[in-house]
Formats: structure tokens, sequence, C-alpha cells
């Protein structure tokens, strides 16, 4: 134990003490935040305003379709298919003679594509003119009323509540799902980056021919260990640091917002409990986005996701690790080989991901729930479900197979990388292959 | 007694067997001499004894006791062939790593590594790293980081390759004094000069089995073939035939200006004296021939007749 200990300890030294783990450790957070700032950016920048020119047969669109800074209409005559774009119009838009109960094809012609969101924008909008024409066609109500009736009517603000039994708690869909994509997508680096790692230390060790005189003192499975352990121990510090230095960060970013606005984000945090409106109406704009957000914060179950997320990135790193670990010793001094060794460690992965992606969307669905049980995904699929809500998405019984799994999962594959490594490891000029290394798995 | 004892130690691997059936016994301070041709099993060997193998067959008694690869590795210090230590890291820090893997605590561990440093003269080596040191700096360190614990079998593969004689000597001396305080010294090594030099005792291997085992001088007077180097003040032709003359022996060459004969059996040197004495010649020297170590490994490995190295001569 105590000889774990040690070979752990320098592993996890010579790697912390190293300058690219402080070059990496401070400037991964960084890079993120530039990333969301450049993306956020480019994507203000990129909400040019859509002008679209309308051939309206009908006559009526013009006092119906509503333009605003996204999307602005057109109505000027003399712009047909043709020049449009001459006139700077981004797209022309024709719209036949309307029959009522009968469905009709609108024609959108463009030399600049909306996209998905904004070709919905735009039926939504003429869909809403439609109605709009017709409720003023047939009924009574004049165009004013008809306008403040819009406006006033969006008085419904849908809040979604996990139920546990007695206690009920907020929830918002949007947040379990960015913290489920962000935590799946963090386990699935994490692992690839510290199982490489913890290869390349393997294949170090034994180009160096430092694993003989180190196997001559310890076992050859306390040399894995350690060395799998160290390199976990630096991905959790790594970890941790981020963490520290986000939170830091964001504290940062908290000087920066007025004082007196913060005091209104606190009045409206009290004010919440009471549903006070009329502090809501006092307070200002940004202080209300601010405490939104806040709240919006609030409804993820902060702790026990952390717990999570520490549970399956220590237990699929170990999971892999072992892998990666095993693939390192039998590898020699070509890289090309642990390339090709890799494949099978790296599919898992891989297929996870995307399983990943697809659970986030249905995470109750069959695919979701097994692929969070199985060990080979668990640790990514299951991550991006816990923040769904636990019991209410993830059942009891679910996260602690999973969780039971896992374990025993990394157990097998921390056996089976034992048997491999102590065979690979004092192996030079063989070319290894996994049905080598399965008899090494194997044999007696 | 015996600091170790290997019983019928086999080994196989998929189809090949490394070591078959091998025994030998270690006297407490002696220097031990694990000779072979390269593919011999040697290395297999070694590695039973320090425990990163299991043996198929047969047992290893260490200090009278059955081997416990736990325990006893920590009592044995190992430089294998392959020389490997971490490039990355400080080379004071590595000494007093790899003397904990083998143990000690850290402060005797760091104790133990300034003592050394200060023998060998490498203090001033401690904060640099391995990757900045020589091949033959590079050696001393490990040389240094296999007796830091105070093993009581050191096991050293080829230790000497790559350094200057400066170092090697150093080195050396480091083995006869270990030896000297009662550690006991296998070495293995394909140059027979320094196994004669160095060696009480040897074995011999080859395609896994053992094929000789002995003291150096009872091996060399085993492998003897009675020639002799006989200095005459005055050599002439008719000297060279004296095969015809005597029956006692049979001049089968030259070497240097003197006269290399071979003994026939039931005689004795003195009849070659005599022989010479009679005819009234002056000797000037005699002295027996005993096989060199490489000529007997050669001999038996390749199975060459011990005399070739005269044939050639013209006589």
């Amino acid at each position: 134990m105590s000889k774990i200990w040690l070979i752990t300890r320098r592993e996890y030294l010579t790697r912390v003490r190293n300058r690219t783990f402080l070059l990496s450790t401070f400037l991964f957070p960084l890079v993120i935040i530039l990333f969301i700032a450049g993306s956020v950016a480019i994507s203000m920048q990129t909400h040019s305003r859509n002008r679209i020119a309308v051939i309206d047969a009908n006559g009526y669109f013009k006092d119906y379709l509503k333009s605003d800074s996204a999307l602005s209409f057109d109505f000027s005559p003399g712009i047909d298919t043709l020049n449009y774009g001459q006139k700077g119009f981004s797209a022309v838009l024709i719209i036949p003679l309307l029959h009522e109960g009968q469905k009709t094809d609108c024609r959108l012609k463009y030399k600049k594509q909306l996209g998905l969101a904004g070709m919905d924008d735009l039926d939504h909008r003429i869909s809403n003119a439609i109605t709009d024409r017709l409720i003023f066609e047939k009924t009574a109500v004049s165009r004013a009323k008809l306008d403040s009736i819009r406006k006033n009517s969006d008085l419904a603000n849908i809040k979604s509540y996990e139920d546990n039994g007695k206690l009920s708690k907020a929830s918002n869909q949007g947040l379990s799902f960015g913290i489920g994509y962000v935590s799946g997508i963090l386990i699935y680096i994490l692992t690839f980056v510290y199982g490489a790692m913890v290869m390349r230390g393997v294949m170090e060790e034994k180009t160096n021919r430092i694993a003989e005189v180190v196997i001559s003192s310890v076992k050859p499975f306390q040399l894995m260990m350690g060395k799998i352990t160290g390199i976990g121990a630096v991905g959790l510090t790594q970890f941790l640091l981020w963490v520290v230095l986000l939170g830091g960060l964001a504290l940062v970013a908290q000087g920066f917002i007025p004082h007196d606005t913060m005091k209104e984000v606190q009045q409206l945090q009290q004010a919440g409990a009471m549903t006070n409106g009329a502090s809501v109406a006092r307070a200002g704009d940004a202080a209300q986005k601010i405490a939104q957000f806040q709240n919006t914060l609030d409804t993820a179950n902060w702790a026990f996701i952390l717990f999570c997320f520490l549970f399956y990135f220590i237990g699929g790193y170990l999971f892999y690790s072992a892998l990666f670990a095993a693939v390192g010793s039998a590898v020699n001094e070509d890289p090309q080989e642990a390339q090709s060794l890799m494949m099978p460690i790296t599919l898992p992965v891989i297929f996870s991901f995307f399983i990943m992606t697809a659970a986030i969307q249905d995470p109750t669905g069959p695919l979701a729930v097994w692929a969070s049980i199985i060990p080979f995904s668990s640790p990514i699929v299951m991550m991006a479900r816990i923040p769904f809500g636990v019991p209410s998405t993830v059942e009891y019984w679910q996260l602690g197979l999973s969780m039971l799994f896992l374990v025993l999962g990394f157990l097998g594959t921390t056996w089976l990388a034992g048997k491999i490594y102590r065979t690979g490891i004092l192996m030079y000029g063989k070319k290894p292959t996994w049905k080598t290394m399965w008899k090494w798995a194997f044999r007696k | 007694m015996n600091i170790l004892e290997v019983n019928d130690l086999q080994k196989t691997f998929a189809t090949q067997t490394a070591v078959d059936k091998v025994s030998f016994q270690l006297g407490k301070g002696s220097i031990f001499g694990l000779l072979g041709p390269n593919g011999a099993g040697k290395t297999t060997l070694i590695r039973m004894i320090t425990g990163i193998f299991y043996p198929d067959s047969g047992n290893i008694q260490f200090e009278g006791r059955p081997f416990d690869p736990m325990s006893d590795v920590l009592r044995i210090g190992y430089m294998p062939e392959e020389r490997g230590l971490y490039k990355k890291m400080k080379i004071g820090e590595q000494a007093v790593y790899l003397a904990q893997l083998k143990g000690l605590s850290r402060s005797d561990a760091l104790q133990k590594a300034k003592q050394w440093f200060i023998k060998f003269e490498m203090q001033s080596w401690w904060n640099k790293k391995v990757e900045d040191l020589s091949k033959g700096m590079g050696q001393k360190l490990q040389f240094v980081t296999t007796v830091m614990h105070d093993p009581r079998l050191i096991i050293l593969d080829e230790p000497f390759s790559g350094l200057d004689p400066v170092n090697s000597n150093l080195i050396k001396d480091e083995i006869y004094n270990l030896a000297r305080n009662g550690a006991t010294i296998i070495f293995s090594t394909h140059r027979m000069e320094q196994v004669e030099e160095i060696c009480d005792h040897i074995i011999l291997m080859n395609k896994g089995k053992k094929i000789l085992d002995g003291t150096v001088h009872g091996v060399k007077q085993q492998f003897k073939e009675n020639l002799f180097r006989i200095g005459l003040e005055r050599l002439v032709a008719a000297d060279a035939n004296a095969a015809t003359a005597s029956p006692a022996f049979s001049v089968v060459g030259q070497m240097d200006g003197q006269l290399v004969v071979k003994i026939a059996d039931g005689h004795r040197p003195n009849d070659v004296l005599s022989y010479f004495i009679q005819k009234g010649e002056s000797i000037t020297s005699f002295m027996e021939i005993l096989p060199s170590l490489s000529d007997i490994f050669i001999r038996l490995v390749e199975g060459t007749p011990l005399a070739r190295q005269f044939q050639n001569i013209n006589l």
C-alpha cells in the first residue's frame, strides 16, 4: 500500500510541478471564457436584419405583417423575383391569393438563407397576420383593441417543478440541458486527456527501461495503480482548480455590476419568496435579469450534481485509464502502434458521446437509461441525465445500478489491464496485437 | 550459510524453455559470475531471483528461507542491462525515490543518497535532470541507486558497459568493497576478462541449461590441456621438431619466440625440463598455459577445440 502511495506521490508531483500543468490549468478557463465571449459576440453581429420584399396578392399583409429588428418587410411596388437582390433585399416573399380553409404555398426566394429559426419566425408571423386579419374581418374588434390584447395576453410564465413527494422544487429544463451537456462533454474530454496521459506515462517507463528497475522493487500492479491514481489526482486537482478559478472569475464579474443594481437584485431575491409585485416593478431591467439568472441557477442541486460528477469522473477515468495503461504497456517506441491499439478503447468513448447527445433530448428513453447503466458509457451518459433530476428522471435503482456497475467495471478492467501490463511492460520488439494481449490477460 | 540457493528452477515461455532446471548455491560475500551467450536465459534467471517472474517449478531459498518476493526484493539490488531512469526527474530526487521504493524511509533515503553522492563525487548533480547527464554519468547514478539501500544481494548486469577506465575502476573497487562488507554479488556479463579479474565463482549457461559451475581457478584446472610455454635462450629449428625426440611431449607451436608444448598423458612437466636440460639448452622461462575463461566459454558454447588458436602458427 505504501508503495502505491510513493508511486502516486511521484506521478502527482512531477506532473503538478510541470510548467504545462500550470499553463493548461490557467489557460483552459480563459480559453473557454474567450470562446464563449467570442461566440456571443459573433452571434450578436450575425444577427443582422433581414429585409424581405413582399409581393402580396391579397393586399392586406402590409397592415398585419409586423417588422422588427430581426425581420423587416417591404411592400413597395416594382420588386420582382429578378431585381430584389439589386434593390438590397435578402429575399422576396410571394404570397398568392389565399382562400379560407385551403392550404396555399407561399414562396420565399432568397439570396441569403434565413436559417431554421428565421424560417420558423417568418412562418409564425405570417400565420399571426392571417389570424389577425380574420379576427378583424369576422368580429367587430378594432385593430387597436386587438393589438392591445396581443400585447397584454402574454401573462402566463410557465415554471416546472420536480415532484419528489412532499417537496416540490423549481426546475429548469434549459439549465438541466446545459449542465448535462457540459458535464458529459467534460467527462468525455477528461477521460481522453487523462487516459492518454496514463498511456504515455506507461510508454515512457517502458521505453526508458525504468520499468524493470522499478518492478524489481514493487509489483507491476502497484506500479500501474500508482500511476493511475497519481494521474487521477492530477486530474482532480486540475478540475477543482478550475471550479475555484471560475468561481473567482464569477465573483470578479459580479464586482463589475453597479452597486445599486446589486441591491435591487437582493431585494428581488427576498421579494421572490413573497411574490411582492411592487418591488419587482420597481427594480431595473438589469437587476431583474440578474435575479432571474440567479434564480435559474438556484433550481439546480449543485452539491448533488458535483458529487455525481466527481463520482462519474473518477469512475470513468479508472475504468478507461486501466485499459489505456494496458495499451501503453504493450506497445513499443512506435506511436503508430498505440494508435491502432487504442481504437477499441476510444470507440466506446466516442459512441458514449453520441448517445449522450441523444440522451439529453430524451433523458428517460430506453437508450439513455441503458447506456447510463452500462459502465462503458455510463460516466458520460449518466452525467447528462442527472441534472434533469433524481429520482424523477433518473430513478434511484438506475443510479444505484449504474454506480455499482461502474465500480465493478473498473475493478474488472483494472484486473484485466494488470495482467496485460505485467507481461507487456517487459516485452520488447514484438509488435503487439489485441490477440496477443488477450492471451496475456487470460493465461494462468 | 548460503545467501541464495536455487533448486531446479524452470521457466517456460510459450514454446521455449528459457531456464531449464538450473541449480546453484551462492555463499555470502562471494562475487559470482553468471555467464552465457545472448539468449542463454540469464536475464530470465535473474528476473526470477528478483521476483519479477515466478518460476514454473523449482524453488529459491534466500538467506535459508523460501524466497518471498514481497519482502526479500527489498534486500536485493538489481541493475538491469538495459539501464533506465526517469529522464525528466531531478537526480537527487530520483535516487531518494528509488531507495524509498526499496523500503527506506524518506530521511534514511536522503541521508544515504547524500553519502553515496559524496563518495562518487556527484554532489553537484543533485538538482540536474537525468537527460542532462552523459551516458557514463547515468551509469554511475544507476549503480548508486542499485546499492543505496544496502542490499544483501546485488545483481549487476553488464555494469561496466559505457564506462571509461577511471569510472570502471571506481565501480570495480566499490564492488570489492561491498563484497568485503558481506554483500553477495551476481555479476552477469559477456566480458570474460572482467569475470576472471573479479569473480570467485562462475556458472555458465547455454540454451537455458547450466553447463558449467565452479570457481574460476577450478574451472581453469578442469579445462587445462597440459600446455606449457618454454623459453629457451637460443631457439634452434631442431627444437621445434622435438616432438619426435621425446615421448614426453610434443611441440604444438610457437608464441612470442617461445615454444608451446603439450605434455603427453602419463608425463610430467619435469620431463620437458629434463629433456632440454639434457640437451644443454638454457631455459629462460617455463609456464603453464591455462585456458582463459573466454576460450572455455567459446569451446563449451560452440564446441570448438581449445587448441585452435595455435593451429595456424607456422612451425
